[in-house]
């Protein structure tokens, strides 16, 4: 132990404490209680509320305790008249503008100040003077203001500064006057901006959904696991009478700290979803009949079972649990067929064979921070993996390197070293340039040509240059897995990091992308990266439509790269469809729907981006006759005879799985040996596109407050303002987007961060439905 | 980049010499300059367009801005007149009779302090407070001049001169 400790002692008890450490932090990790307000461990100290004065020996005045450094022999008494007498004239002071509509107040029970005040306040204020009233802002649909309860601690500021990257918040005006707010009327835009919630000590910021919805003391804290990215944030659902009505960060220092994602806190509102599904559904001559489990699953059996094996696909989401993602290829297999699949965005399948057993982050969420230099490949982290592209800020503000080369030029709330945007069928040529700046030799392999035939700029250098640093990283993110050169990029990338001695890294897209990659949710590879005879991809077996499918967690319409593609070949087939929510769309297609229980309501694992298995219990009912869907699965294979579907729990079904990846050694490095043939760019203008963090999947796109946010507002097709201009819309307000298999009438918007050629229209969204893929020529037409 | 615009090239080119004298990272220290040559030609008041143009032109949060703009006096963010007279009423002027001043001046203009005049001439800026001319009190401040040992005949004058 080199560490410099110094002896301390407070209300009696000898303490040793690194030297410098804040006074706070050493009576917290002793378990001595220090009232506070402004004081958070996640935030600079401001030291403005002035509810943790102590005593300190030879010291005149009592002293913060968050703002006061320890320093050897200090003596410290926290429950000295003294001290007791400090903290009862600040609650005092703090009590004076404060409303005592505790009773009507959203955090009565869990409020900081309630507690505080029970314990350090007066029975009767001094005061009898007017309170002060704070008029109210709209900051959004999340967070609910009733800001004359603010006691001006500045976490909610400080929180937007330090932890958000953007300042929205903020104190305005002067002493008795001051306010904390937006000042002008605004929506809060921050994807993680529902953490302020958490950190509001009183009642000022609760929130919007779940407002006066239930008490914090009636409500049951179930632990679970965020369903949506690969971060596997850890949450707290909060039930109340059976159902979900809030859901809270679980702290874990190594996932997601203390914050969650607003997707993570405010999906839970699809639970109650107007098409949500709640018995098995049967279609008879076009007409959907209400039925029992018995029945449906007799007609789903016979469905699956009709059909030779090779007539059955199966599309199951990556936002599905471990064991349904397991059970849904085993029945598949039991079956027969292998044209199994999870990567439904997915184009370019050619490299399939060379890709890792499970493409994984490659080091721990933590380490990101210490990275010296990053490379994102197709990625928009911040809305994608918000709470990685907080670790990769953290890293920023310490200097770290780090680049894109995205479709087109996202906006982050760090800085970045560069920021490259453009044609998605240009980013093979940004990489073969940064590959040939990092001396990637142009030798024997595929690769050759691109980097021969490159011209490195200062960018390509400087991004070469950043990333021979000790400790970097080459990241493939969400929108490298969506391009048509895929394989290409995943090599280059390789390349880039061998050469440049940089870890090779991905960022599984979804919850559980990385779980179905073990769980042999792939048409090449059973569990555990076992080798199987090659069944159709996810993209293969909708162009050679099959005769049945199964559905698990998937709407095609919305989470199917080509959405045109998938309606028509499963419009023709018999559609088995485990799902949580019956759409329209959904009614079309499907022929059987099982309801299936969504993550709150079901027990189940997610295998997030580092290869960390979280399983997690049911936290509330399901609605009506909903079932688990690994149950249902579990069934349908006993009602098909198939062998080794006897589980009786859902950690039997994982535990099978557990044991057959029990000697993988994760790796992601890549042997290029794929023939890599580029598939070439289609003429004209090019859609381009993402997919919108509110639309993702089938719970968010169902969350009305995430709906409500700027960021879910993307029904629109946007061009570069030098485009419009040669396209003569610049005045255009709305035009027709068409594609070879539809067309749709949209708002235009201007916005150069978008490349020249492409018009941005996203997928996974309600205007792209009737729409084909990404990466398909589109025309414009001003209306 | 629009907002930018809304700031003139004059108010650009002061706000680069106020830029220049701190380190270059620190663009924030020439906030109070910039939005006071930004309001000295906007007829006296910031808007919050204004305060936009300041922010992107400084690179700092236009929260940030407001925060500022909301916190000193010397910044109104609201119309104003174009003339801004500030009587002090502290403790020296008070004491030398600068709330006969006030009054005064208030019933002259038929307007109170912290209002403009309806010919958008005068406006009587609120709570001033003292403004280092002790020595002259009762003193007031009329656009950047100070006016000191003041009675009412030589309140009328002034005011009465400006345009």
């Amino acid at each position: 132990m080199s560490e410099d400790l110094v002896e301390i002692q407070v209300d009696g008890q000898a303490l040793k404490a690194p030297r410098g450490a804040l006074l706070i932090d050493i009576t917290d990790a002793n378990g001595i209680d220090i009232p506070r307000f402004c004081y958070h461990k996640k935030l600079s100290v401001a030291a403005n509320c002035r509810m943790c004065l102590v005593e300190v020996e030879k010291a005149p005045k009592p002293l913060p305790a968050c703002a006061t450094q320890v320093m050897e022999g200090m003596v410290v008494h926290t429950r000295s008249a003294k001290a007791i007498a400090a903290q009862k004239g600040t609650m005092e002071f703090l009590l004076i503008n404060h409303p005592l509509d505790c009773p009507i107040c959203d955090q009565g029970g869990e409020c900081e100040l309630q507690d505080v005040a029970i314990g350090y306040g007066s029975d009767v204020s001094q005061f009898s003077e007017e309170k002060r009233v704070v008029v109210d802002e709209d900051i959004g649909s999340l967070i609910a203001t009733e800001m004359t309860r603010c006691i001006h601690c500045t976490r909610c500021v400080r929180f937007g500064e330090e932890i958000a990257g953007m300042r929205e918040m903020g104190a305005t005006g002067r002493s008795e006057h001051v306010r904390i707010g937006t000042f002008i009327e605004k929506s809060i835009s921050s994807e993680m901006s529902g953490n302020i919630i958490d950190l509001c000590p009183v009642g000022a910021l609760t929130a919007k959904p779940s407002r006066y919805s239930a008490r914090a003391w009636e409500l049951m804290q179930h632990a679970s696991v965020a369903p949506h990215d690969s971060v596997g944030s850890n949450l707290f659902l909060h039930t109340w009478q059976g159902g979900v009505t809030r859901v809270v960060p679980r702290d874990n220092e190594s996932i997601n700290e203390v914050w969650i994602s607003d997707r993570d806190r405010f999906s839970y509102q699809a639970l109650q979803a107007d098409d949500r599904l709640s018995t098995p559904m049967i279609k008879q001559n076009g007409q959907w009949q209400e039925a029992s489990w018995e029945a449906a699953l007799a007609v789903a059996s016979d469905l699956l079972k009709t059909p030779s094996a090779d007539q059955i696909g199966a599309l199951l989401s990556p936002n599905a649990s471990l064991e349904e993602l397991y059970l849904g290829q085993k029945l598949m297999r039991g079956l027969g067929s292998n044209h199994i699949d999870h990567r439904l965005r997915q184009l370019d399948f050619s490299d399939q064979e060379q890709a890792p057993v499970m493409p994984w982050l490659g080091q721990s969420i933590e380490a990101l921070e210490s990275l010296q230099a990053a490379l994102l490949i197709g990625s928009n982290v911040r809305k994608e993996q918000p709470l990685i592209a907080h670790r990769l800020r953290k890293a920023s503000l310490n200097g770290a390197q780090i680049s894109f080369v995205n479709p087109k030029v996202y906006e982050f709330h760090f800085e970045l070293a560069e920021n490259i945007g453009v044609d998605p069928f240009e980013m093979v040529s940004e990489l073969a340039a940064i590959a040939a700046a990092a001396g990637v030799q142009s030798g024997a392999s595929d690769l050759g040509g691109w980097i021969a035939a490159a011209k490195p700029t200062d960018a390509h250098q400087a991004i070469a240059n950043s990333l021979k640093a000790d400790n970097s990283c080459v990241m493939l993110g969400n929108l490298a897995v969506l391009n048509p050169h895929y394989a290409a990029l995943r090599a280059l990338s390789s390349a880039i990091a061998v050469a440049t001695d940089s870890l090779f890294s991905y960022l599984p897209e979804a919850a559980n992308s990385a779980g179905a990659w073990l769980a042999g949710v792939l048409p090449h590879r059973g569990p555990a990266g076992m080798s199987k005879e090659h069944g159709l991809n996810a993209q293969q077996m909708l162009q050679e439509p099959r005769q049945a499918y199964l559905l698990l967690g998937v709407e095609a319409e919305r989470d199917c790269a080509d959405p045109a593609l998938a309606t028509a070949a499963l419009q023709n087939a018999k559609v088995v469809a485990m799902t949580s929510f019956a759409s329209e769309s959904m009614k079309a297609l499907a022929d059987v729907l099982l309801p299936a229980a969504t993550f709150a309501e079901t027990s189940g694992t997610y295998v997030n981006a580092t290869g960390l298995w979280q399983s997690c219990k049911g936290a509330s009912k399901a609605v009506g006759e909903a079932r688990p869907a690994w149950k249902v699965l579990r069934v349908l294979g006993n009602l098909l005879d198939l062998d080794g579907f006897e589980f009786i729990s859902s950690e039997e079904v994982r535990d099978e799985l557990k044991v057959a990846c029990r000697d993988l050694n994760l790796d992601n490095a890549l042997s290029v040996s794929a023939c890599l043939n580029l598939a070439e760019r289609p003429a004209g203008l090019l859609r381009s596109g993402d997919v919108p963090i509110y639309h993702g999947d089938a719970l968010v796109r169902r969350a009305t407050a995430l709906q409500a946010t700027v960021d879910a507002d993307v029904e629109a097709v946007v061009i570069n303002t030098a485009e419009a201009k040669r396209l003569a819309l610049d005045s255009a307000e709305t035009v027709k987007v068409t594609q070879v298999t539809g067309s749709v009438e949209l708002p235009l918007r201007l916005d150069d961060s978008i490349p020249i050629g492409s018009a941005w229209l996203p997928t996974g969204i309600v205007a792209a439905e009737s729409l084909g893929s990404l990466y398909a020529t589109v025309e414009l037409e001003k209306v | 980049m629009s907002e930018a615009l809304l700031l003139s090239a004059h108010a650009r080119e002061e706000i680069d010499g106020w830029v220049a004298r701190y380190p270059k990272e620190q663009k924030r220290s020439a906030l109070l300059s910039a939005l006071q040559i930004v309001q000295h030609e906007n007829q006296g008041y910031l808007t919050t367009e204004l305060m936009d143009a300041v922010a992107l032109y400084l690179e700092q949060d236009k929260i940030a801005v407001y925060e500022v703009a909301s916190f000193y006096s010397m910044y109104e963010l609201e119309p104003v007149a174009r003339n801004s007279v500030s009587i002090c009423d502290n403790i020296s002027c008070m004491l030398m009779g600068s709330e006969t001043i006030i009054n005064h001046v208030e019933r002259k203009l038929g307007i109170k302090i912290g209002e403009s005049t309806e010919d958008g001439r005068i406006f009587l800026k609120k709570e001033e407070e003292c403004l280092a001319a002790c020595s002259g009190g009762p003193m007031m401040q009329v656009n950047h001049v100070y006016y000191t040992e003041l009675t009412t005949d030589k309140v009328d004058e002034i005011l009465d001169n400006l345009e």
